[in-house]
């Protein structure tokens, strides 16, 4: 994974955005030990720069930051992404823009 | 007896419409949308055609729209990671009311539309995401569920978006290739108006630019950049296949990044404030990935039924959301006078849909997304060959110039005279 190189902090980002997480639910949710080349192609995909490695390869998922687009339902659905739902009630994003 | 006559499920643009339609001829109309307000979960580039608003709209209601400024330069470029080819194209014609185009930002403009709907007479709930829907013994769609609320009716219209998870139920339709979805990462930046107004040569703070961005803005893969003129506000982003990105070398986000940093873009964006982070799905397959549009009691409109083209120097979609949304209210209200709501009834909407320019459009370029996947030499190797040729035509060093197309025909042939051919009769056939 080190071929994939990045420069950017998008959770900088994020932090502009408004958001009411679901402490208590997550809405979306991976297999237990996702396979690495599916892990690495949301990596790629995901625009809010969810799916992360550290230096040594370990992986993480945070749904917080989440924008709900559904990239990660449509390229990994059948792979290690398990559950894609919407936040519940007023919960995840809220563009000011848009 | 149902709760309500119809169902809209989402207050974006085929949402709203369809509501707005429905109320004004008389029906009883529930919009369910899970932002806190209309617009709160959509994102665009982006611009809209206003042509399809004003068959729904009268001028002096258009009038109030909350359009961000028209559009009166159009640019393409071809970018390399260390130049930039841009067309600037401005005309007349595009200050023509009825031909015009204006950059959007959905969480005003869904709002003003979702407020037409309500003065028309349509409820509106918020904050409340439809889990599912509900059908009868014979397998017809009923009416919604969300948490522990039912509520019934007629006809359910799904305007959910490109990334709906009510099709499935709806129509039978499981999700869309990766080959034929693209995902969109935005920035918007903040700016006085004056300078956005100077920075793209516009004529005034009501007009601006839009601006797409071929080769180095998504690292070469399948997609581009793409740059809208808000009032106060730059809308910047990226466009890349899912299933291009997922297997390229590059995050989108990081493509976003390094295209805010190349040098051709940079000076737009210089001492502006970033203020949201956006991401969203562009269903750019149209017509290939298209879910059947009725079943019983149920109708599709919008980005949840497809409804969009990526012809390389324009992307359109909610023109599209905006006439179909019209159409399915309108076809909803003539099967509620019928009093029959079945898919055999609803396929009205189909026929309408068919004999406009909706579908005349997305079957016109059917070829549309599968020539621009393939066409990898647009996103790396012309715009180096243009970089290449035009470096030799502007650059001067003083040594015997040469004439020009002594100096060109190396260039091109780095690509090779038959590939360019074969991109211009694949081009031609498919536009």
């Amino acid at each position: 994974m080190s071929s994939i190189e990045i420069t950017v902090n998008v959770d900088e980002y994020l932090a502009l955005n408004k958001y009411e997480v679901d402490e208590e639910t997550p809405h979306i949710e991976l297999v237990e030990d996702p396979d690495d080349a599916e892990f690495d192609k949301l990596i790629r995909v995901c625009p809010a720069a969810l799916y992360k490695r550290d230096e040594d390869g370990r992986k993480s998922f945070d749904y917080a930051g989440c924008l709900e687009c559904g990239t990660c339902r449509i390229i990994c659905g059948d792979t290690i992404v398990e559950k894609w739902t919407y936040p519940g009630p007023t919960m995840g994003v809220e563009y000011r823009f848009g | 007896m149902s709760d309500f006559e119809v169902i809209v499920v989402g207050a974006g643009l085929a949402g709203s419409v369809a509501a707005y339609e429905l109320a004004k001829l008389g029906k009883e109309v529930l919009v369910v949308e899970r932002g806190n307000f209309a617009g709160a979960k959509n994102m665009t580039g982006g611009r809209i055609y206003v042509h399809s608003l004003r068959k729904v709209f009268t001028d002096e209601e258009l009038a109030d729209a909350p359009f961000e400024r028209k559009i009166t330069h159009e640019r393409i470029s071809l970018m390399a990671p260390d130049a930039n080819f841009t067309v600037d194209f401005s005309s007349n014609a595009m200050d023509n009311p009825d031909t015009a185009s204006y950059s959007v930002l959905h969480a005003t403009f869904d709002q003003w539309l979702a407020e037409k709907a309500e003065e028309a007479g349509a409820e509106m709930i918020y904050g409340i995401p439809v889990e599912s829907l509900l059908k009868d013994e014979n397998g017809k769609v009923c009416g919604v569920r969300a948490g522990e609320d039912e509520i019934t009716a007629d006809v359910v219209i799904l305007a959910d978006g490109a990334n709906s998870l009510l099709a499935k139920e709806a129509v039978g339709y499981e999700k869309p290739p990766a080959n034929q979805m693209a995902v969109g990462v935005k920035e918007v930046f903040e700016l006085p108006a004056a300078t956005i107004t100077d920075r793209v040569l516009a004529g005034s703070d009501d007009e601006g630019a839009a601006w797409l961005f071929a080769g180095d803005a998504t690292h070469g893969t399948f997609g581009g950049g793409f740059m809208y003129t808000n009032k106060e506000s730059i809308s910047l982003g990226v466009v890349a296949g899912i299933e291009a990105c997922a297997n390229g070398d590059a995050p989108v986000y990081q493509m976003l990044e390094d295209l805010k940093n190349h040098p051709a873009v940079a000076p737009l964006i210089k001492d502006a404030k970033v203020v949201e982070h956006s991401g969203h799905m562009v269903p750019e397959g149209g017509i290939n990935i298209m879910p059947p549009l009725v079943a019983d009691g149920v109708m599709l409109a919008g980005d949840s039924a497809m409804m969009c083209i990526n012809l390389g120097y324009m992307v359109r979609g909610m023109d599209y959301a905006v006439a179909a949304g019209q159409l399915a209210g309108r076809n909803a209200a003539v099967a509620l006078e019928v009093g029959d709501t079945s898919a055999a009834v609803l396929q009205c909407y189909v026929e309408d849909l068919a004999n406009s320019f909706v579908m005349k459009d997305l079957c016109e370029y059917y070829a549309e997304p599968a020539f621009l996947e393939g066409f990898t030499r647009m996103f790396r190797g012309y715009p180096e060959m243009i970089r290449d040729i035009l470096n030799d035509m502007f650059i001067v060093d003083g040594r015997p110039a040469k004439r020009l197309l002594n100096m060109t025909w190396p260039k091109i042939r780095t690509i090779g005279i038959f590939n360019i051919l074969k991109d211009v009769r694949g081009a031609l056939s498919a536009l």
